[in-house]
């Protein structure tokens, strides 16, 4: 399967937007995590604003960001979002109120627990009522994200946005499941090679185990690909940003990995 | 989109385990709903899938213990699916041989009990307490490819109530770019009190059993199931069950309210039917989502009206099973199948008076008529809307 990527988002701490993280992930600027605080996007009608999580915010901020990047109008976009985890701070909230002795669950709370929450918010915030689906894979979400987006792309012949987010787990999931820090990236992947596409993607699942996973990069953000399942799409994008051919092979299960072949679009 | 071949299927729910289970209880007009017992939960019906509690899996999966993960095996188990599944792995390699399934809340039960067994000092979860086997949404995707001893990807997919009728259309990208050449499908969810109490607290849970289309309906009733179908890349000569279409959607509304004039279900059955390049004559039966809430049966009818006007027989099978939330749509799916294979369409069940306010031909009792097409609708939380198009190749 190919495909091309037309546009990117990234968000992350210290790694705020595409033009930031190229520079970073060139080597031509030091990384600086910085706290992130994602604003609810103002995309979103004021209910939506007060309710959305920070989970959502990542996922809608980044496909914004990527959809905006390649000239794609959202809300006829269709979409792949992946996450591992949704949000860990709503379910851990409805947990915990499960363990009192009242057992009252809020409303928003329980809206806001679903898997697909993200794409929900998307949908409101862009108007979209485009094929959507949200998937969570563990640690294989981001290869099972681009997996499904590309097949999207090659078998209905139009742009799919893969979006893949995570945010940081708290106590006392995240001793069992330990994601310190958030991440999120975007890709608007098309069929065609277009005027700003970034690379032409070709994609394999293959059943056996991955042989490269590393990142030419410094060690804070190797450190960063292991905090995050969104972030083990870093390997991608250090090769999108360096404008240069490679391959990245992303661990899916015990035994199989998806590899993708980067081929950067050199504009003329 | 080229059809797919559907050679095995399976679905266990209230209804019994098995399909036999399930279309003798359809055909008796018997509800696998009965008053809530689940824990401390006492209120409204629900649809129990019998003797989870005494469950085993194989002693090499262990680990994987939870009760969506006991109801995947007693699903597994019937119909001679795992037979089935043997020869698609032998055909095609286990390599080639994708997992898809649905599901809105995996094993998050074993999460509410480690919660209520944590620490005193320090509130850390129990050392036995298996979160990525468990709770996390890959633990049944990656349950069934290990017991299945499949190779090829595995995808959990979440969207709320249309996970595992989603399935179907992401499995049937995978086949059509080249990934794989054929896929389990389906989905699982079983019951917990994050779902019975979080409903709840939206005022969606009815007292009584849920009456979906009825002019008195007040609510949902839960159920839990598991179901599984094997889709494969189109055989020669094959005149068996297939998925004919597909088509998904958003509602770009609201998180938990359908869209009030069905315009995200609308535009899933006609992706649908586009995808299947029929027009809305060639459907014969469409399983409704039809939950039960006075808003979902209203905005469905208007959609369904919509695409297909106002005599397109229809029901909803909820007020037999329940609402299996995740795996709704497989076990619609299953019922859809039935209903072509057997020219029996079940109507919706506890109806005293079909809501007037509904313009739709709402079955309230069972029909016997040959069949040759069905579109079978599953409608979620966050808007997801997704179609389903079954029938037989010719």
């Amino acid at each position: 399967m190919h495909c091309f990527v037309s546009g990117v988002g990234v968000l992350a701490a210290g790694i705020e937007g595409w033009a930031v993280s190229e520079a970073i992930l060139a080597g031509r600027v030091a990384y600086a995590p910085l706290p992130l605080t994602p604003r609810p996007p103002d995309i979103l009608p004021p209910a939506e604003r007060r309710r959305v999580g920070f989970s959502a915010r990542l996922a809608v901020l980044v496909s914004l960001e990527a959809a905006r990047a390649a000239n794609e109008p959202p809300e006829t976009l269709a979409s792949v979002f992946g996450s591992s985890n949704g949000d860990p701070a709503v379910i851990h909230a409805i947990l915990e109120a499960l363990a009192t002795p009242e057992k009252q669950v809020s409303p928003t709370q329980f809206h806001n627990s679903v898997h697909n929450a993200a794409a929900g918010y998307w949908g409101i915030g862009t108007g979209s009522r485009a094929d959507t689906t949200s998937i969570g894979c563990h640690d294989f979400t981001f290869g099972a994200t681009m997996l499904q987006a590309a097949a999207e792309v090659a078998s209905q012949r139009r742009a799919v946005l893969a979006c893949v987010y995570d945010a940081p787990m708290p106590e006392p999931l995240a001793a069992l499941r330990p994601t310190p820090a958030p991440f999120a990236a975007a890709f608007v992947l098309t069929p065609e090679r277009r005027k700003g596409s970034v690379a032409r993607l070709a994609l394999e699942f293959a059943a056996r185990p991955a042989r490269r996973t590393g990142i030419e990069s410094e060690p804070c953000l190797i450190e960063l690909m292991h905090a995050n399942p969104a972030a083990r799409s870093l390997p991608l994008l250090a090769l999108l940003a360096r404008r240069r051919a490679g391959v990245v092979e992303t661990a899916c299960h015990d035994g199989a990995c998806l590899t993708i072949e980067v081929e950067p679009c050199l504009q003329v | 989109m080229t059809p797919l071949a559907i050679p095995a299927y399976t679905a266990t729910s209230a209804l019994g385990r098995g399909l036999t289970a399930m279309r003798a209880a359809l055909e008796a007009g018997r509800s696998g709903l009965a008053p809530c017992n689940f824990e401390d939960v006492e209120r409204g019906y629900i649809g129990r899938v019998a003797g989870l509690e005494d469950e085993r899996l194989p002693e090499r999966f262990a680990g994987y213990d939870c009760r969506n993960n006991r109801l995947a095996w007693a699903g597994l188990s019937q119909d001679d699916f795992v037979p089935a599944v043997i020869a698609a792995r032998e055909r095609y390699g286990p390599g080639r041989v994708a997992v898809v399934l649905g599901t809105s809340t995996s094993g998050i039960l074993s999460t509410e009990h480690a919660y209520r067994r944590r620490n005193s000092d320090g509130g850390a979860l129990p050392a036995d307490f298996d979160f990525v086997r468990t709770h996390d949404l890959m633990s049944v995707s990656q349950f069934v490819r290990e017991s299945l001893g499949l190779l090829g990807p595995a995808i959990t997919i979440s969207t709320a109530c249309s996970s595992s009728a989603q399935s179907f259309g992401r499995a049937a990208r995978l086949i059509a770019a080249g990934v794989v050449d054929a896929a389990i499908v389906g989905g699982v969810d079983s019951l917990c009190q994050t779902t019975l109490r979080g409903f709840a607290s939206l005022e969606l849970i009815s007292p009584d059993r849920c009456r979906p289309c009825d002019a008195e309906r007040d609510g949902i009733s839960i159920g839990e199931a598991a179901g599984f179908a094997i889709l494969e890349k189109p055989r020669a000569r094959w005149t068996g069950l297939s998925l004919l279409g597909f088509g998904a959607s958003a509602d770009a509304h609201h998180m938990s309210a359908p869209h009030p004039g069905g315009e995200g279900a609308r535009l899933a059955m006609a992706a649908a039917l586009a995808d299947a390049g029929l027009h809305p004559g060639q459907i014969d039966y469409v399983n409704l989502h039809g939950t039960g809430s006075r808003t979902n049966d209203t905005a469905e009818d208007a959609a369904l009206v919509a695409v297909f006007g106002p005599d397109k027989p229809c029901s909803s099978t909820k007020g037999w099973t329940g609402h299996a939330l995740g795996a709704a749509g497989i076990l619609e799916m299953a019922i859809a199948a039935q209903a072509l294979a057997h020219g029996f369409l079940p109507g919706c069940l506890g109806v005293t008076r079909v809501d007037p306010a509904l313009r739709s031909s709402v079955l309230t009792e069972n029909v016997r008529r040959p069949i040759r097409a069905v579109l079978s609708n599953s409608l979620g939380f966050g808007g997801n809307n997704c179609s389903l198009i079954l029938g037989t190749t010719t």
